[in-house]
């Protein structure tokens, strides 16, 4: 593990010339005193085209690794996930928790050697607000609360009125409207990094080619052919440049996973994901290279509680049947293998500062939750000896759902004596139908938080919620979490909620998910406790083979 | 032939239009859209996207609106998808490294197969013939998305010859596998039908006379035989020649070409509305294209043909 983070602002990093000399001397030993490689470059594969390269616009995954190399936020994440310094070097926050403050340092500088200034980063927000922008990720700026968002993003106001000010070039002010604890924590998110507006004013849309690009981040823009593959190369304007050891960091897009793998075997590249299932073998046959670590996400099966769903599944009782009759372990054991781990709770048990609350579902044996699940079916009056029943599991076209679907009807079936059929929809088919909540029995689903913290799952099976595709709706519940935004301890407040779900089952937690990849033995600093998988290539070095 | 000509590029004009017409019907028919995603956008956040890009407007002035723009312009719009591309600029990068695979692909699969399928024919029921119709048969029955991942086990695994994918602006040893993938199938095809055709040919009267009059058997088949025998190919390659140059989305999934095959499909699934009209068009154009060409050769070998 590196710590490289040394919160010194001290370093020259405006030593153009000296950088590359720097580096030299640099070169020979990596943080932990390691020999390093010659080669200093790190080459990961994607599944698609990055749709933008924009902070602004940037909406998938791969995106915001992009965006963290380019460009450098007001705070960044250490290899455990938690917020360190950026180009801020600090925040204060005021006594009702509803201003931050934050203090940024002198020396961070974009790569055409202009200082990052406060007023970058209110321009970007500003941009990101703006509904010209028309930005996918306008609802994160929402979900930050600052001042005027809504109104701004309504066109009711103009984004100049958004509630953040530059009040010196090193001093930027964000006002609430409400205390969020987890605000800086926010500010590590691509869609809040600083922007150069003169750059972007120049080059309109063209700003993010090759050669028009200006970022702050450890690397610049070197060459992308779209559909084919992205190099950075590092940015010796950089702040911290000396302490950066990869000099090129490339992204191959290569669509078929299958296709990546024998590649990654070929040793064309260092990284790549695991096709689901193959986990296993490829543990045996490359144990230190294959890794699998949570992930902040959760697999479940809406259960439909409008009227449109089966009548049987209003019934909570029913509903903890199915819950229980699902053989998890059978699941991320035999079906998913990549180390998933076992869900009785919609919160990730990884997630900062939560503890998933007693679930006496949980403590049980497979066979005590089957008797158990076969005793509440029969008071239903449902089951062998009841009404017959039969539930329809709909999913997103995907081998790996497909999997899952047919596991946990055998399960019903076996246990409870319940027909299962199974419904497939292609991805944009599926959307709908699951967000109109047209379907009879359960619609599968996964949640990936936005930040880590237990409201980012918590908050989707709030009544007004968009992402709540069961319908659930309790009064109770929502007041939990209206109370647990300004609580001082939240989380007896998140355990209550989650024991709501636990004893209603509008949702049936499955697994939660594993981030499965394969990684070169020689690729150190890959920060494998960060549960959202947020990797700097700064934070990376290769060191020499036999290491 | 020039009022012809003249007549077949007329009709495509209408042709385009309603296949415009028909392609933005069953766009705007299949559910979802170009902005849905696992987490719904809040109202207002997807009115000001759908604002930006014209999606607020009536379905006709949507449609009539593209088909100016186009007209006027050339102009496909925006990809919804690919914030910073335009369709224009997809096409432009996807295109030609379809059309330099498919390219290859055609004529090694027209000078392999034919030739295949010729010498078969000559040599019928011989072990050159078993081979042959064997090899077709066999490249016939294996689809290229079980060929693709083979020939990256083989080639870039085992032997590490060859790079596993990617195209680096078409340098040689990127674009054998595409085009061996691309090319098996239609081989096998074109190798069958020139056999039987040329069998059919070398067993009809005026071979049977060519023959008698005693010319060498060499001078029989090229001067005499090989131009009816390949009319049926020609009507094949047409469709099959728009097929290779417009890619294959196997292709260029497997090998990470870059092209315009997994555009296509992408932006149905996608719901990239620009992009699949805008592919759609193209797609549309070279087939008339082709066929056209196809038909005006078609002439120029079989004199029983006027137009």
């Amino acid at each position: 593990m590196n710590i490289r983070h040394t919160l010194k602002a001290t370093t020259a990093a405006l030593l153009v010339t000296g950088g590359a000399a720097f580096a030299q001397d640099d070169a020979m030993t990596g943080p932990n005193g390691e020999a390093l490689a010659e080669n200093q470059t790190f080459t990961y594969r994607v599944l698609d085209e990055f749709p933008s390269i924009d902070p602004n616009l940037i909406e998938d995954v791969e995106g915001s690794a992009i965006g963290r190399n380019l460009f450098e936020g007001l705070m960044s994440q250490n290899d455990k996930g938690e917020v360190v310094p950026g180009v801020a070097t600090g925040y204060e926050v005021s006594e009702d928790g509803m201003t931050y403050t934050f203090t940024l340092r002198e020396d961070a500088t974009w790569s055409n050697g202009e200082p990052v200034t406060a007023n970058d980063f209110v321009y970007s927000w500003q941009r990101a607000a703006d509904p010209a922008t028309a930005s996918e990720y306008q609802w994160y700026m929402g979900l930050m609360a600052i001042e005027n968002v809504d109104e701004v993003m309504a066109g009711d106001m103009e984004p100049s009125e958004l509630g953040v000010t530059a009040v010196d070039d090193y001093t930027l002010e964000v006002k609430l409207t409400q205390p969020l604890p987890y605000f800086p924590q926010m500010v590590t998110h691509t869609t809040t990094f600083p922007v150069p507006q003169s750059v972007i004013e120049e080059f309109g849309d063209e700003w993010t080619q090759p050669g028009n690009m200006v970022g702050n981040g450890a690397y610049v823009l070197a060459e992308r052919v779209p559909q084919e593959y992205i190099t950075l190369t590092k940015n010796e304007n950089y702040w911290d440049a000396e302490n950066v050891y990869i000099e090129e960091v490339t992204a191959l897009i290569i669509n078929d996973e299958n296709a990546a793998l024998t590649r990654w075997e070929a040793g064309e590249f260092d990284q790549t994901d695991v096709p689901a299932g193959q986990f296993p073998r490829l543990s045996e046959e490359y144990p230190d290279e294959a890794i699998s670590v949570p992930n902040l996400c959760t697999y479940y099966y809406n259960v439909n509680l409008t009227d449109k769903g089966l009548e049987a599944l209003q019934d909570p009782n029913v509903r903890t049947a199915l819950s229980m009759a699902i053989d998890r372990d059978v699941i991320v054991n035999n079906v998913t293998a990549g180390g998933q781990l076992p869900a009785y709770s919609l919160t990730h048990s990884g997630t900062a500062d939560f503890e998933v609350p007693e679930i006496e579902m949980a403590d049980m044996t497979q066979e005590e939750r089957n008797t158990r699940a076969q005793e509440l079916l029969a008071e239903a009056g449902y089951g062998p000896d009841g009404e017959p029943l039969e539930v329809e599991i709909i999913y997103n076209t995907s081998d790996a759902h497909r999997s899952i679907a047919v596991a946990i009807g055998q399960m019903w079936s076996q246990t409870l004596g319940i027909e299962t059929s199974l419904g497939n929809q292609e991805w944009q088919t599926y959307l709908t139908t699951r967000g109109e909540k047209d379907y009879q029995g359960v619609a599968r689903a996964g949640w990936c938080a936005d930040y880590n913290e237990a409201s980012s799952f918590l908050d989707i099976m709030q009544s007004d919620s968009g992402y709540n595709d069961s319908g659930f709706e309790s009064a109770e519940y929502d007041e939990l979490l209206a109370e647990a935004r300004t609580a001082e301890d939240p989380l007896p407040l998140y355990q209550q909620a989650e024991e709501i779900l636990v004893a209603e089952q509008p949702i049936l937690p499955i697994y939660f998910y594993t981030t499965v990849f394969m990684l070169d033995s020689s690729i150190q600093g890959w920060p494998l406790e960060n549960a959202q998988d947020n990797w700097y290539a700064k934070d990376l070095y290769r060191v020499a083979e036999g290491e | 032939m020039f009022s012809y000509i003249l007549r077949r590029l007329l009709v495509a004009v209408p042709t385009l239009l309603i296949l415009v017409v028909i392609s933005f019907i069953l766009m705007f028919a299949a559910p979802g859209g170009p902005f849905n995603s696992e987490r719904p956008l809040p109202p207002q956040v997807l009115a000001n996207i759908q604002a930006q890009y014209g999606l607020d407007q009536p379905y006709w002035k949507q449609m009539v609106d593209y088909v100016w723009n186009v007209v006027t312009k050339f102009d496909f719009g925006p990809s919804f998808q690919y914030r910073d591309r335009s369709v224009n600029g997809i096409i432009a990068q996807g295109f030609p490294v379809t059309l330099t695979y498919g390219i290859w692909s055609a004529v090694i699969a027209v000078i392999v197969g034919v030739t295949i399928g010729i010498a078969a024919a000559i040599r019928q029921n011989t072990w050159l013939d078993y081979v042959s119709v064997g090899f077709s048969i066999g490249a016939q029955a294996l689809p290229n998305f079980v060929m693709a991942p083979l020939l990256v086990i083989v080639f870039t695994l085992w032997l590490g010859w060859l790079p596993g994918g990617g195209w680096r602006g078409g340098q040689w040893e990127y674009v054998i596998m595409p085009v061996i993938a691309l090319s098996t199938s239609y081989m096998a095809s074109l190798a069958r039908i020139t056999r039987s055709s040329m069998l059919e040919v070398l067993n009809s009267n005026f071979i049977r006379t060519a023959k008698a009059k005693g010319l060498p058997m060499r001078r029989v088949i090229l001067r005499h035989a090989l131009k009816p025998a390949l009319l049926p190919v020609i009507s094949y390659l047409g469709p099959a020649f728009v097929g290779m140059i417009t890619g294959s989305v196997v292709v260029d999934v497997a090998f990470s070409t870059g092209g315009i095959g997994q555009f296509f499909v992408n932006s149905a699934f996608n719901r990239d509305y620009a992009v699949i009209m805008g592919i759609t068009i193209l797609f549309g154009m070279l087939t008339i294209g082709f066929n056209l060409i196809v038909d005006i050769l078609y002439a120029w070998i079989d004199p029983k043909i006027r137009y």
